[in-house]
């Protein structure tokens, strides 16, 4: 393998763990504000066939953002209100909420199997520019869609969010703690709530990056199980969002490893990788359990789930 | 200000009120959800029954679907009980039909007597492993089950995907890569024109309510599932009884797995299960954790799943409409459990309040 | 006087179902001042400050805060009144810093400014002298660290009364005395502070002003220089009131070659962190109540463990019957035939299962062996008939008000569901009866029940360990007490003589009993 090969691959990479970023970081909100949300494949889904949908016919990227991400927010509504405001199970609505959704994004996307975007989907990226010409960051970093440069502005925002904001800290109280921040004055349920909703739009943006990026086309369940590795994601950073950014873009590079490895051998300095591609798929989910283990082993506050993970709050009158 | 307040006491009346109430609700709002795409409601309810009881055949259809639904929301029910948040059926499945697939395939020369009962059990064992697995994670290390759980159901589909990609691919076929198919040894028979998973599955029923309801091993599960400092109260062996009950709760889902490798597909392959993995978890906390209810809520979902399978031949309707109204069913449902322990008040809020008391108080 | 009210509180009303909690309570607290609160467990301090402070809503009576009339719905309202409470257990969270916990859901501004924020909080902790770490991580404090991260919590958020519920009860003597240096100084800055409390002598070492509480009254108010010690024990254990309890006659003496029934040696538990039991050693006669009393948290629960095999004990002995029965589990207690009962103090926690039936709860403890004996171990069934005509003989035997045994627990009301609890372990026939707060929330009726019926029991010759928290029960009930303080046994008392002064002196811990 060339340097250029590496650069090509190291960009692959990072396109593929863009989805898983985005979905990532929007469980990182969801579960700081105490709510594990089970539907993010769902929520993914149903983006990506908003986001198609809405390029389809206005071959607007914007707009198709805009309604990708809109299309995951109502999704994490319907969970909200179940949830926050009605308590019911977390898990078991997560569940539901992937089966509903990938219900209607596949209904929905039934006609448009055969269907192509527009010339406002061609350009990718700002090639050309100064940045690209960095040798091998410049590629992989910088000659990419502007999904990936907004996934990483967004894990930078989120990690600044939750560390450096007040916001950002009553948020992590709220998932630790949440009737010391209702004591603290903190108003819980709209925490939640607009957590839990900002983590949907991102779930579904990461959706559209898949079908508007990544493959270009509607395809029937086109996350294919991306929202589980996303959730893996979140686990294998320990809810940390700078930590999801490489461990996305190592999940990415397997994944594209994976497909290169279907399509042809791939040969490094002369020795052919004999790695089934499905051991590379399995990769992500064995480091997500062993990093689990490590965690709780290492029981370093900082690393464990938010306390309250799962958990139900409601303040009883007295 | 609106908030709930706990009722006192409950009534198994009001539950079930409440659940016949919302699943009406629910059936009113998909019935407007579908007016809105475009179909006539009353015409696709139809469908889907006839579609699923209307006539022998599809209610047989309907009832192959049922078996692996209501196998697998039993071994959720098992783990659910003592508070173990099992969200691997799926995986368990899958571990139970490779466990049983690995015996039909290197012994194909078997006679079907002593095939299919070593099937059965290495499916259980199988299946057992899969969800102990995070039990005992959990047991030792204190390591979060349901994270745990959810994991294990990618890594063995993952596995099974490289056998049938890789060294288990039947050599002879070209094209899409599959195993070999079972010999007919490997097959379950049919019994009254359905492969005798139904017997099988209803026969597990039948122990799981005994061992539940009339065993001291299933007392000490409930006793633990209720509280667990009462078990330890009592003297019992908490973490002997978490192993056991989740190793008998993945096993079910395992036997699952090995009925529909061996009598549907007739051969192993990483796509099979539809999702009803989680479908079970769904049903399992719908039946309430109850063996008897679980077998009729996987009977309605198999009734939809099916119709809706029907519908999609007959109306043209997408399959995926099976999913729409499953899905808000579930969630009228979920969101009208607060309402069996709870109720609305509404109260004055806090500046009426202090308007009447500044009034009260000069 | 009157003009420097800054607090009051008047004719406040709060019921818990039948139980009348703060029954037209007034209080009143001034600025510059530590008043202090005194009360047995149970004579309503901190339901009085829960109402103060936003947790609870009062049915009846108003709360002002110079001289205006307030309500609060929620802390958040009663702290941007000024008033804070710090909690017997820190409300903190483990995971974050001492400055975030501070600063949580205080901030106005987006970006947290951790330079100015840590000089505020320095601020404030250097006028108190008080010392801080503002970066360490809550999980890394010590039990007073947390405390003091509470208090100046409370003083970030401007709070000028700060309520403190029985500060010291999980703190070290030298933290004690670091808190109560820090008290004064808040006194000196003008704040006004309760301290709510059952320690005489704290009442004594730093307080201007003193409120005692019996029953959901207040009954005294004194500055603390016009009362002493033995005023204020009498007031807050009252004057023997008559329970209308039958103490029954005292056992026999027992022969000098038989071993007492339960007799305990020094036995020593605990962790890491500190003893739950320091060499506490105690004698329960067949044929007797003995009493517990003790300030809650002392090691009555810790005791009651020991004994039913729930707790490691480190050293010494606990026979029964002469038999060694330490570190014996309660599985092995039941193969072996140690007959021990057990009524624990938390019954929905700890000896119920409240989603269970009365039938499958009352077979809890003996479903192995079977219930009557003739169906041994190794069977796979329970027997069910044998289960449910245990639970009709035990509801209509302690005359128990429920729909019959396949009721759930949980549906049951609480004098209900102790009866079922009591009636289990009686009905097992035990030597040895142990009861920890029986009583607790029941009404007077379900009260009187339960006495009987530990009197019936000890007319049969079982020996009851009888947890308890008001002394006048105690002493009607008992024919020994033995008193509990952190967590040693200091005294034990022949209850017919003792004085309820002499067994509230040593609760509270200082020396020489009064005289009455």
């Amino acid at each position: 393998m060339t340097l250029l090969d590496i650069a090509l691959f190291g960009q692959t990479a990072v396109l593929m763990g863009t989805p898983l970023l985005l979905a990532a970081l929007g469980e990182i909100l969801t579960e700081k504000a105490g709510h594990m949300n089970l539907g993010v494949e769902g929520m993914m889904l149903a983006g990506a066939a908003a986001g198609f949908i809405a390029g389809f016919y206005t071959n607007s990227p914007a707009l198709a953002f805009a309604a990708a991400g809109a299309a995951g927010a109502a999704g994490a509504l319907i969970y909200a209100v179940l949830t926050v405001s009605l308590r019911a199970n977390q898990i078991v609505t997560g569940f539901v909420l992937t089966i509903f959704l990938s219900g209607v994004a596949n209904f929905v996307g039934s006609d448009l199997g055969n269907s192509t975007l527009g010339d406002g989907f061609t350009s990718v990226g700002d090639g050309g520019s100064f940045f690209s010409s960095i040798p091998f960051f410049g590629p992989v970093l910088f000659e990419q869609s502007r999904y990936v440069h907004f996934s990483l502005i967004m894990a930078a925002a989120v990690w600044i969010y939750l560390n450096k904001t007040s916001p950002g800290l009553s948020l992590r109280m709220v998932g630790e703690n949440p009737s010391s921040a209702d004591a603290a004055g903190i108003p819980v349920t709209f925490y939640k709530y607009s957590h839990i909703l900002a983590g949907g739009f991102l779930c579904g943006a990461g959706g559209a990056c898949l079908t508007l990026v990544i493959v270009k086309r509607w395809q029937e369940s086109a996350t294919a199980g991306m929202g589980w590795i996303a959730i893996a994601l979140v686990i294998f950073a320990a809810w940390g969002p700078l930590k999801a950014v490489f461990g996305a873009y190592l999940f990415g590079a397997l994944r594209g490893l994976s497909f290169k490895i279907q399509n042809a051998p791939i040969s490094i300095g002369g020795r052919s990788l004999s790695v089934p591609a499905q051991i590379l798929d399995l990769l992500p989910y064995i480091m997500t359990v062993v990093a689990l283990i490590l965690i709780t082993l290492g029981k370093k506050r900082e690393n464990q789930p938010p306390r309250s993970l799962g958990k139900p709050y409601f303040r009883e009158e007295r | 200000m609106i908030s709930f307040q706990k009722r006192a006491g409950t009534s198994k009346g009001r539950a079930w009120t409440r659940q016949f109430i919302s699943i009406i609700v629910a059936l009113l709002t998909c019935a407007a959800v579908i007016a809105l795409l475009g179909y006539n409601p009353l015409e696709v309810y139809r469908q889907i029954f006839a579609g699923s009881l209307g006539s022998l055949y599809s209610f047989k259809e309907m009832i192959l679907t049922m078996i692996p639904l209501s196998l697998l929301s039993l071994g959720v029910i098992f783990c659910l009980r003592i508070q173990f948040v099992n969200i691997g059926a799926e995986g368990q499945f899958y571990a139970g039909a490779l466990a049983a697939s690995y015996l039909a395939l290197r012994h194909p020369d078997m006679s079907a007597a002593g095939l299919l009962p070593l099937m059965f059990a290495a499916s259980i064992a199988g299946g057992g492993l899969w969800c102990a697995i995070p039990a005992l994670l959990k047991l030792k290390l204190d390591v979060n089950e349901t994270l745990v759980t959810l994991m294990m159901n990618y890594i063995i589909i993952k596995i099974i995907a490289w056998l049938q990609f890789g060294p288990w691919k039947d050599p002879t076929i070209k094209g899409y890569p599959v195993m070999p198919a079972f010999s007919d040894s490997a097959i379950l028979p049919s019994v009254l024109g359905i492969h005798s998973g139904w017997v099988i599955a209803l026969a597990l029923f039948a122990a799981a309510v005994i061992v539940l309801g009339r065993t001291r091993f299933g007392y000490q599960l409930a006793v633990m599932g209720s509280s667990p400092q009462t078990a330890r109260y009592a003297g019992f062996k908490t973490g002997l009884l978490l192993m056991a009950a989740t190793a008998i709760g993945g096993g079910f889902c395992g036997v699952a797995g090995f009925i529909q490798a061996s009598a549907i597909e007739n051969s192993l392959t990483y796509q099979m299960s539809n999702g009803w993995g989680f479908t079970a978890i769904a049903v399992a906390w719908l039946a309430g954790l109850r063996p008897a209810q679980a077998l009729l809520v996987s009977a309605l979902f198999a009734i939809l799943l099916q119709g809706c399978a029907y519908i999609q031949i007959s109306l043209g309707i997408p399959f995926f409409m099976s999913n729409i109204i499953q899905g808000i069913i579930l969630f009228f449902v979920l969101g009208s459990d607060v309402f069996t322990n709870y109720r609305l008040v509404i109260r004055r809020t806090k500046d009426t309040q202090n308007a009447l008391s500044e009034r009260g108080g000069k | 006087m009157d003009e420097l009210a800054y607090v009051e509180l008047k004719g406040i009303v709060k019921t818990f179902g039948a139980l009348r909690a703060n029954d037209g309570v007034d209080f009143r607290v001034n600025r510059g001042e530590i008043h202090a609160l005194l009360g047995e467990n149970g004579s309503g301090k901190t339901t009085l400050m829960n109402i103060l402070t936003g947790l609870y809503r009062q049915d009846a009576g108003d709360v002002f805060v110079d001289g205006r009339r307030v309500f609060f719905r929620t802390p958040k309202d009663a702290i941007d009144s000024g008033i804070g409470m710090i909690h017997q257990h820190a409300n903190l969270v483990d995971a974050l810093s001492v400055e975030e916990n501070i600063a949580a859901g205080t901030e106005r501004t987006f970006w947290i400014d951790k330079k100015k924020l840590r000089v505020r909080i320095s601020e404030i902790a250097e006028s108190y002298r008080m010392l801080a770490r503002p970066a360490a991580k809550i999980y890394s404090l010590s039990v007073g660290e947390k405390q003091a991260v509470e208090i100046l919590k409370a003083f970030y958020r401007g709070v000028t009364t700060l309520v403190l519920d029985e500060p010291t009860s999980v703190l070290t003597p030298s933290e004690a005395d670091a808190l109560f240096l820090n008290l004064r100084r808040m006194r000196e800055c003008g704040h006004a502070i309760v301290l709510i409390t059952h320690k005489l002598n704290e009442v004594f070492d730093i307080s201007d002003r003193v409120t005692v509480l019996r029953k959901g009254n207040s009954i005294f108010t004194s500055p603390i220089g016009a009362t002493n010690r033995t005023e204020l024990t009498e007031k807050m254990v009252g004057r023997a009131i008559s329970l209308n309890i039958p103490r029954t006659a005292a056992p026999p003496a027992r022969e000098t070659s038989r071993p007492p029934l339960l007799d305990i040696c020094e036995i020593v538990a605990g962790d890491g962190r500190g003893r739950f039991l320091d060499r506490v050693s105690l004698q329960v006669e067949s044929g007797e109540i003995h009493g517990i009393a003790g300030v809650a948290g002392s090691g009555q629960r810790e005791l009651c463990d020991a004994i039913a095999g729930l707790t490691l004990v480190t050293s010494g002995s606990v026979r029964l019957n002469g038999r060694d029965i330490r570190g014996m589990g309660p599985g092995r207690q039941r193969a072996y035939g140690v007959k021990i009962g057990y009524v624990p103090e938390d019954r929905m926690e700890m000896g119920l299962a409240g989603d269970m039936s009365i039938s499958g709860n009352v077979m809890l403890r003996d479903f192995l062996t079977g219930l009557t004996g003739s169906n041994g171990p190794g069977k796979i069934f329970f027997n069910a008939d044998e289960a449910d005509a245990l639970a009709d003989r035990i509801i209509k035997k302690y005359d128990i008000s429920a729909p019959g045994p396949a009721e759930p627990v949980k549906n049951l009301s609480g004098g209900n569901i102790q009866k079922v609890l009591l009636g289990r372990e009686i009905e097992r026939r035990p030597d040895l009866l142990i009861t920890a707060y029986p009583v607790r929330g029941l009404d007077i009726g379900a009260s009187t029940y339960i006495f009987e019926l530990l009197n019936r029991e000890k007319e049969n010759g079982v020996g009851i360990l009888f947890i308890g928290e008001d002394l006048d029960i105690l002493l009607g009930l008992c024919d020994r007490v033995s008193v509990m303080r952190s967590h040693k046994l200091v005294a034990t008392l022949d209850a017919r003589t003792a004085a309820k002064t002499e067994i509230g002196a040593l609760m509270a811990g200082h020396s020489g009993a009064p005289a009455l």
